[in-house]
């Protein structure tokens, strides 16, 4: 872990100066187009200094960014409408609605599969090529036919989230409660042990490994899921919503400010989630 | 009401023929009829209930007006395909594939830069990189160059991993024999470390044939000219023509399915010798 962080500080460091170059390439048009307007020239420190400040630069530099995010996350109001805190609430909580439900489904479709054999036959060939599907193609209509209903709000969000995130656990899940080998199976077969007992004893926790690495991935899909949902909802509120108001209006410094939070986002998540694992693996004594 | 009796019946009998066809002996033929007789089933029950409840065709219209609209309507279709799939989709795909491919390569021969790059690489993986899509559709216009953009920054990441992690796939004895035939650094990748690595190559660019198609649909909901697939859901969604858009989904859904098969089966052959592969 200490080996690799001179190198992760010195990669994340490169990238940071090529951002910052990058800003300087890329809003130099707009910083020269303003100096011919107003008759003055263009000096090495001066256009450096402007294109890093720039109201509606093509890339905002870093710090631009950042002082963007202090200003939206910590100097307002959290209820306010236009504090990031807010609208990445309204993301996180569809989120982990649809992560929950996705969870659920693909456990349950997992422990079908793996006791049926009509399921396992039938089933999971369309699992995957449920997949292959881009959905999220589909995910407007899905929020306006459901709004049609009269279901709106969280809900039509989370079930794209739910959609994305199924197919991570029962692939893992499968995969996690097919592992036990066929030694062990025949160990419980010795003890007389039920089709429910070596559920619950054996292959329950032998796909624990499996489930935890499923649930990072199905976290990270509902969080895209869910900013995907907001597009289309005219743009109320959510990242989404902000990525979209931010692109209507030329707000680059809004777009990546709302980038950045769900970045930032998806690690806290996923970092949380391998925080539970390695606390359970340990307990349950199959950490490495 | 005969509708519903109907989508009962479909769904009584695809599970019998199903339940027969699972206590068979596994073949072949057996565990391809058995998904295909399953998705018929769920269209007829589709079909059924859409008609016996009389479900308004706004909100979700039955298979067969779908497949009508599907046949009525080729000539849309094709010019939405062309500007999504083969325009944007294709070119980012190969693109960004073949960029990561090479860096990947070239990343190779430090180990500093790999132990830096893996784990930026891994975070970056896993983020919401689709929200870029309204950046680049800024910096480089409506046209399908924007959507290509999408399209690279989307599949590099995974790509870059899997082919880091595959070019470390070999073990000692392996290189060491390498070494004991003098083998240059070139020989030993052509000849021992690329096919190693194509296992871990080929889940990349299976990963990325979906985020493909993905990329360039969504990018197209922030600004497009007048044909694309994402630019027709999005505007037929606003006209109510649901059976449109579901013939869009259908295209999208075989498209990404065919690109995915390519891929398995390009797959096969490169790797024919993966325990995966052989059964």
């Amino acid at each position: 872990m200490r080996s690799n962080f001179l190198p992760v500080l010195t990669v994340v460091g490169v990238l940071f100066a090529l951002w910052y170059a990058a800003a300087v390439w890329l809003n130099a048009d707009w910083t020269y187009d303003k100096a011919t307007r107003s008759g003055e020239t263009v000096t090495a420190t001066s256009l450096v200094a402007d294109t890093w400040a720039q109201k509606k630069p093509k890339l905002p530099a870093p710090h631009q960014v950042a002082s963007e995010i202090w200003d939206t996350t910590l100097m307002k109001k959290v209820t306010s409408k236009r504090s990031l805190v807010y609208h990445s609430w309204i993301t996180l909580s569809a989120t982990l609605l649809g992560f929950g439900m996705g969870t659920l489904l693909g456990v349950l479709l997992a422990v079908g599969i793996v006791f049926n054999r009509v399921m396992d036959m039938s089933v999971m060939p369309w699992v995957i090529a449920s997949q292959t599907i881009p959905i999220l193609a589909i995910a407007p209509m899905i929020i306006v036919v459901l709004n049609a209903v009269g279901v709106s709000g969280l809900l039509p969000k989370a079930m794209i989230s739910m959609y994305l995130s199924f197919f991570p656990v029962v692939v893992g899940m499968v995969k996690g409660l097919r592992s036990p080998d066929q030694m062990q199976l025949d160990q419980m077969r010795t003890w007389h042990a039920s089709t429910a007992q070596s559920f619950w004893k054996l292959r329950l926790p032998a796909s624990m490994p499996y489930f935890f690495t499923s649930l990072k991935i199905a976290m990270a899909a509902s969080l895209v899921g869910a900013i995907i949902g907001e597009l289309p909802t005219g743009a109320v509120a959510g990242l989404g919503a902000r990525l979209l108001a931010g692109s209507y209006y030329g707000q680059t410094i809004q777009i990546w400010s709302a980038l950045i939070m769900a970045a930032a986002l998806a690690a806290l998540l996923v970092g949380i989630i391998g925080l539970i694992q390695r606390v359970t693996l340990k307990r349950m004594g199959m950490a490495r | 009401m005969i509708w519903l009796v109907f989508a009962a019946v479909a769904w009584a009998f695809g599970m019998w023929v199903n339940i027969r066809l699972a206590r068979l002996r596994p073949a072949r033929w057996v565990s391809l009829a058995a998904p295909l007789v399953f998705g018929a089933t769920l269209i007829a029950v589709w079909e059924g209930i859409v008609r016996g409840l009389e479900i308004s065709q706004v909100l979700l219209p039955a298979p067969s007006l779908i497949a009508l609209r599907l046949v009525s309507s080729v000539d849309i279709l094709w010019v939405d395909f062309v500007q999504t799939v083969l325009k944007g989709a294709l070119s980012g795909y190969v693109l960004g594939c073949g960029a990561a491919f090479l860096i990947a390569i070239a990343i190779d021969r430090f180990p500093f830069l790999q132990r830096g790059l893996l784990p930026v690489g891994n975070f970056v993986a896993a983020l919401p990189v689709i929200g870029m899509a309204p950046i680049l559709v800024m910096w480089f216009g409506f046209d399908w160059q924007s959507k290509a953009a999408v399209v690279v920054v989307m599949v590099f990441f995974p790509m870059l991993v899997n082919t880091v992690q595959g070019l470390q796939a070999t073990d000692t004895m392996q290189r060491d024999l390498m070494r004991t035939y003098a083998a240059s650094y070139w020989a030993t990748l052509f000849k021992l470390r690329l096919p190693a690595a194509m296992p871990f190559v080929f889940n990349g660019l299976k990963i990325g044939t979906t985020l493909a198609l993905i990329g360039a649909i969504v990018a197209e909901f922030f600004g497009s000219p007048v044909r694309g697939m994402g630019f027709r859901i999005s505007t037929s969604v606003g006209q109510l023509a649901l059976d449109l858009v579901w013939a869009e989904i259908v295209v999208a859904a075989i498209a990404g399915s065919a690109f995915y098969g390519a891929m398995s089966l390009f797959e096969r052959r490169v790797t024919f010798w993966h325990p995966s592969q052989r059964n």
